[in-house]
């Protein structure tokens, strides 16, 4: 696997999480702790293999949505109570909460983390050397059916009562539906594409470490979306991509000041275009 | 025939201020009244109540054999009670289409795409479908926010101050697209409103409030001659000119 699969493969992974919060936000919510569930996912898709023994990149694949929208199902009671700040922080405290357990915990490597290995997929032999280009190949095509399939949800009535629900709560009652109960299955729904892209990331990166689950990893994911704009669910992918390419050009020729670049980038977007890149794409197609 | 809506001693009170006091009235199905008062005699704290937005401190409220305290408004609006706003409560960033078709998704419409066509048609919405709901004139907001009330189908529709911040040469047109959208749909309709030509016009019925109390409750000739309302919620300047 080149440099370019390996970024295309990591931006894939984050794309999915920003898909998620492309969900959340069209509801009126912005999450500042979705780290929480990539790094479930990137956690126990590794687990998987390393404590359980098995080591079929689809069936870790499965175990990271898996284990994020089973969290986020309990999590999901209480925070879709929340808006605003309060759904943030409150957020962002729970994944904190994990990154702390993680790190003070031995036996899942503390701050070191530790390498996961697929040794199948499916029940096929990976021969050694192409496993990340086949991880990487799955990825696409489930970023496709993903990305079609959000973009449907966001098509229907669900999609568009949680525009709905951003604009006007107190209507949205009055007209008889319940908004705690679209808060709440579009927090599970974002939970479980953040563990999906959890577990990608760690099959390309073949590692795992509490950084997947600390606060500026959330906050890069944010910074990702409002780079891209909630207008598509190109965007977010799209996005990730221009995001990790700037970021791997910027560590190399100007590793001091790159965060800074990144800084000055977010508040060009956010004065000149706050709908973020993808109003370019629309103002073109226009 | 049996009233649809009904209170029994229904009270109110914010701190030192009464809101509700020993509120006791009856609508009948498919009447159409008006409900005025000065501002803060306590006409939307009555809607509020009903509508599930505020808990009354006493009394109790029966809406079609239901009993409604307690309950949300969700669950009264599933009963059959709908209610427009008087500040329009819409979808900002949503087209007039679209805030239409989140109504009827809820509501489960069959035909959803056309229910909404004939709604646009029904209230002269048509020409404004593709628009934000954010860059719409008062008295298309109006409108949109009583159709998206009606989508419910109800028994009961509650109107709060449907033609204010309308146009003068406007609010005629747009209480004859609302009364002609419920007229044979068996609505009871209760509405909100400040302007006498609009209650004289369009209510077969008058409740007056003031400082929470009903202070006159009859036919709109009656009620809007009776001393206390044109003391109290008329004027009387204004009453005799």
């Amino acid at each position: 696997m080149n440099v370019i699969e390996f970024l295309l493969a990591l931006a894939l992974a984050k794309g999915l999480v920003v898909l998620g919060l492309l969900l959340l936000m069209r509801t009126g919510l912005v999450s500042f702790g979705q780290g929480l569930y990539f790094g479930l996912g990137a956690y126990s898709a590794a687990l998987l293999a390393h404590r359980a023994g098995i080591g079929d990149a689809a069936l870790m694949i499965l175990a990271g949505p898996a284990c994020a929208a089973a969290v986020a199902a309990v999590l999901g009671l209480l925070l879709a109570r929340y808006r605003e700040i309060f759904f943030a922080m409150l957020s962002l405290a729970f994944s904190m909460i994990l990154y702390g357990l993680l790190v003070k915990s031995a036996a899942l490597g503390s701050t070191d983390g530790f390498n996961l290995h697929a040794k199948t997929f499916a029940g096929i032999a990976l021969p050694a050397g192409v496993e990340r280009r086949v991880f990487f190949a799955v990825s696409v095509v489930v970023v496709v059916l993903v990305g079609w399939a959000l973009h449907r949800y966001l098509a229907s009535h669900w999609g568009r009562l949680s525009a709905a629900i951003r604009d006007n709560e107190l209507r949205v009652e009055y007209l008889g539906a319940s908004v705690y109960r679209v808060v709440y299955v579009n927090y599970v729904i974002a939970a479980a594409l953040a563990g999906l892209g959890g577990a990608f990331a760690a099959l390309a990166v073949g590692h795992v470490d509490p950084e997947t689950t600390y606060w500026t990893t959330s906050g890069e994911f944010v910074f990702i979306a409002i780079l891209g704009g909630t207008g598509n669910v190109l965007a977010p992918f799209l996005s990730a991509a221009l995001f990790e390419a700037l970021r791997t050009v910027a560590n190399q020729y100007a590793p001091n000041v790159w965060q800074m670049a990144l800084g000055v980038a977010m508040l060009a977007i956010i004065m000149f275009l706050p709908g973020g890149l993808w109003t370019l794409m629309r103002r073109k197609t226009a | 025939m049996s009233a649809i809506l009904e209170t029994e001693a229904l009270s109110k009170t914010f701190g030192a201020v009464t809101a509700a006091a020993d509120i006791r009235l009856a609508f009948e199905r498919e009447a159409v009244v008006s409900l005025i008062g000065a501002n803060g005699a306590g006409k939307t704290t009555f809607l509020n109540m009903v509508t599930g937005y505020l808990r009354p401190d006493a009394g109790r409220i029966r809406f079609d054999g239901q009993d409604l305290v307690g309950r949300s408004p969700r669950e009264i609006t599933a009963l059959g009670l709908s209610r427009s706003f008087q500040i329009p409560q819409l979808f900002q960033s949503l087209s007039v289409r679209e805030n239409l078709l989140v109504a009827e998704g809820i509501a489960h419409a069959e035909r959803v795409e056309q229910a909404t066509d004939a709604l646009l048609e029904k209230f002269d919405l048509a020409s404004y479908a593709g628009r934000p709901a954010g860059l719409l004139p008062e008295g298309i907001r109006k409108l949109l926010d009583v159709a998206m009330a009606l989508v419910a189908k109800p028994k009961l529709l509650l109107l709060d101050e449907p033609t204010s911040g309308v146009a003068a040469d406007e609010k005629f047109g747009v209480m004859d697209l609302v009364m002609a959208a419920v007229r044979g749909q068996g609505v009871t309709v209760l509405f909100v409103e400040h302007d006498m030509e609009i209650v004289s016009r369009y209510a077969g019925r008058v409740v007056a409030f003031y400082d929470g109390r009903v202070i006159a409750d009859g036919a709109p000739a009656q009620v809007l001659d009776a001393a206390e309302v044109r003391r109290y919620v008329i004027g009387e300047a204004h009453a005799a000119a």
